[in-house]
């Protein structure tokens, strides 16, 4: 099984931590997974502001980058479903064939694992309460977890594989599934919006008594770092991958990346 | 038409005012909350959303056909049927009833439709007395504002502000604050309102189009005493508030009551046919700008909506924003997906109004995709030209950059380059909208791409011949 693993472009640039880690976890269930580094950008942040047309060459380059791996794995929700959900429109006419083989070998991080690898347990404990904050497009697009809002039982991926690190106390906050206010180029548009949602996120999550906020989207966790550091609050945010691949050693030990 | 909109600097003041803002988001949490119990009470919850859907979607494909047929079922009980192609003509027939019968005064209940046709203040411009008959809307009207929330039109108000209202138009002495007297005042306030009036105008909430019956949905039963203590009543509806059948009707009104309040049954379900003895019933069927979003594939399920006001409830950036931040008829989720299809420029901030969460769509009772129509329609905005250059701009430089590795990775090192050197009264100032309550992301000195490069790459090389645009070139500050 040859993985292509793709890296959000703020995460190579800006958590390179949180792609080793995921490199880590996928290597330690002995997947042969390869960095293409052509890789920029899966397109979104155009889409979002309702630019189709710059757009559409991000998504023609992911099918050329990743057309020869049997899988793509992405450490994030939103770049996954942007590719599995969003990329269809630039495919109506020509290259509707290879989409779809991109669309349906391209797996959002935790889904990877949770369906193929099946871990039984992670060897290295994280004696800490941790906060699961559920993205929302990992939610509500890829159907990742139980959304509050649908009477139909889904099960939580991330919820699953965090049960299975020794020692981790999973808490959980009062408004489970609330949107952190990230939002991509939202979070700048409509700062004071986006800075309030974040803030009543950090507000449940410490009353939870969480030490650790942990996300499949590393993009929420920049925004609620931001606002946590700004605050000097006691919680720290961490990618999931991140703590599937034991990290830190120790939980003082800076979440600002390798330098 | 008027100035347009823009969202993030409307919700600013909303926004600052930060305990209230909190009330009004725990306020609305609540109700979304006690949907959320009596949908998981109602064990084919998800069947019922997903049937709603296609009997909507059934009634808008032959739309022409139910409309003619309810009108005929309507005529033939009775009813008088107007139809109006937009708001200006749907004024005029309802002035044109009041006029004809010498009507002066009139009690109406809550219509979202009247309130998109702005019919409160063309009635009254031609001499008529109009009395909201809903207490919220009572309650707004007097205080001379729109309402914020289609269900819940004085959501923004604290129970103060209604006593200082009241105290100010009723006369009722300062600072009294407890709902039961207020209530109580309003009720006595109101009584007066039913008994004079000439005429009452009722919103619809479904119309059926095999018994040609109009059905109005309220808690307070405002909109039962005003169709029934006056001789005349007019029922003002969009078009798509038609369904084919009697039988399907449970379907929606179970949906809507939880959806909208998180109750298991509408206090006051009213079915409207013919005219009580003697009197008159009008029905007005209201185009404005429906039929057009019917033939959009992109937008059409947008007609599918009732109205429960649910997406404003669950929308966390509606919550914290409020609802005349989006400065239009129908706030929210629904709101800025109809507000654009109406005057795409004046609401252009609107579909940006959103994290793009989905929250909305997954607690619409009727299915409609209402994140996916809010992002349709920003593409639409931006092929309308209506987007701001700043955003147009640094979208297209992102497309060039995202489209060049090599540029992409040098400009990656330099920007973390000028995040870490740059001293920090020069990278937080006004101009940085992140910064102003947020630090900014780590600055790493490696990129992953780099790390990748010294200690992967070659002991793991690609399965496949990598051209030279692939090669990593990236610069080490």
């Amino acid at each position: 099984m040859r993985v292509g693993l793709f890296v959000p472009c703020y995460i190579d640039q800006l958590y390179p931590d949180v792609a080793i880690s995921t490199l880590e976890v996928l290597e330690q269930f002995g997947v042969q997974v390869h960095f293409p580094n052509a890789q920029t950008c899966c397109g979104q942040p155009m889409a979002n502001t309702g630019c189709a047309d710059q757009a559409a060459p991000m998504a023609r380059r992911m099918i050329e980058i990743f057309h020869s791996f049997d899988y793509v794995v992405c450490p994030s929700g939103s770049c996954t479903a942007m590719v599995t959900h969003h990329y269809g429109h630039f495919f109506h006419t020509k290259g509707r064939d290879a989409y779809e083989k991109l669309r349906k070998k391209t797996y959002e991080f935790t889904q990877f694992v949770a369906e193929f690898l099946r871990p039984e347990r992670f060897d290295i404990p994280f004696p800490h309460r941790v906060g699961l904050h559920q993205s929302c497009h990992g939610l509500r697009e890829l159907r990742l977890g139980q959304c509050s809002e649908r009477m139909l039982e889904t099960r939580d991926l991330a919820g699953e594989l965090l049960s299975k690190v020794p020692g981790l106390t999973l808490v959980k906050p009062t408004r489970v599934d609330e949107c952190c206010g990230f939002g991509g180029t939202f979070a700048v548009a409509e700062a004071d919006v986006s800075v309030a949602m974040g803030q009543s996120r950090i507000e449940d999550h410490l009353q939870a008594g969480a030490e650790v906020v942990t996300a499949g989207d590393m993009s929420c966790l920049m925004h609620l770092q931001g606002l946590l550091e700004r605050q000097k609050q006691p919680l720290r945010v961490m990618h999931l991958a991140q703590i599937l691949a034991g990290r830190p050693k120790d939980i003082n030990v800076s979440t600002r990346g390798s330098s | 038409m008027s100035a347009t909109v823009h969202h993030p600097e409307a919700a600013k003041e909303f926004v600052a005012n930060s305990e209230r803002m909190q009330w009004h988001d725990m306020a609305l949490w609540f109700v979304r909350n006690k949907r959320d119990l009596q949908a998981a009470k109602t064990p084919e919850w998800e069947y019922l959303r997903e049937l709603a859907a296609e009997i909507k979607a059934h009634t808008q494909a032959n739309l022409d056909v139910y409309l003619e047929e309810f009108e005929r079922q309507a005529a033939a009980r009775g009813a008088v049927v107007h139809w109006a192609a937009d708001a200006a003509e749907h004024n005029e027939i309802v002035l044109g009833i009041l006029q004809k019968n010498g009507v002066q005064r009139i009690v109406k209940s809550k219509s979202m439709l009247t309130e998109e046709c702005h019919l409160n203040p063309f009635l009254e411009a031609h001499g008529v007395e109009v009395i909201d008959s809903d207490l919220g809307e009572r309650i707004i009207q007097m205080r001379n504002e729109p309402p914020s929330h289609i269900v819940l039109p004085a959501i923004h108000l604290k129970k103060e502000d209604v006593g200082n209202t009241f105290h100010q138009h009723l006369g009722i002495p300062p600072h009294i604050s407890d709902p039961k007297v207020l209530t109580e005042v309003a009720r006595g306030h109101l009584r007066r309102k039913f008994l004079d009036a000439q005429a009452g105008i009722t919103g619809v909430n479904f119309a059926i189009a095999e018994t040609g019956a109009v059905v109005v949905c309220t808690n307070e039963g405002n909109a039962d005493l005003g169709a029934s203590l006056p001789p005349i009543h007019i029922a003002c509806m969009g078009i798509e508030k038609l369904i084919a059948r009697q039988e399907d009707l449970g379907v929606f009104t179970r949906l809507l009551a939880r959806s909208a309040t998180g109750q298991p049954i509408t206090t006051y379900t009213s079915h409207f046919q013919g005219p009580k003895p003697g009197g008159q019933f009008h029905i007005v069927l209201v185009d404005n700008g429906r039929t057009g979003i019917r033939d959009s594939d992109q937008f059409r399920e947008a007609l599918n909506c009732i109205r429960c006001g649910a997406c404003m409830n669950t929308c966390p950036v509606y919550r914290r924003s409020g609802g005349h931040s989006y400065a239009a008829v129908v706030p929210g989720p629904i709101g800025s997906v109809l507000s654009p299809a109406a005057d795409a420029k004046q609401h252009h901030s609107l579909p940006f109004a959103c994290s793009l969460c989905g929250s909305c769509t997954d607690v619409c009772p009727v299915k409609i995709p209402l994140h996916h129509q809010l992002l349709a329609w920003r593409q639409e905005i931006a092929r309308l030209g209506h987007l701001p250059a700043s955003k147009r701009l640094s979208m297209k430089a992102a497309s060039f950059l995202f489209s060049h590795p090599r540029l992409y990775s040098i400009v990656g090192s330099l920007g973390r380059l000028a995040l870490r050197m740059t001293p920090r009264w020069l990278l937080y100032n006004r101009l940085n909208p992140w910064g102003i309550e947020r630090e900014m992301p780590p600055a790493p000195r490696a990129s992953f791409r780099k790390w990748y490069d010294r200690e992967r790459a070659r002991q793991n090389p690609l399965p496949v011949v990598s051209s030279s645009s692939q090669q990593n070139m990236e610069t080490q500050p």
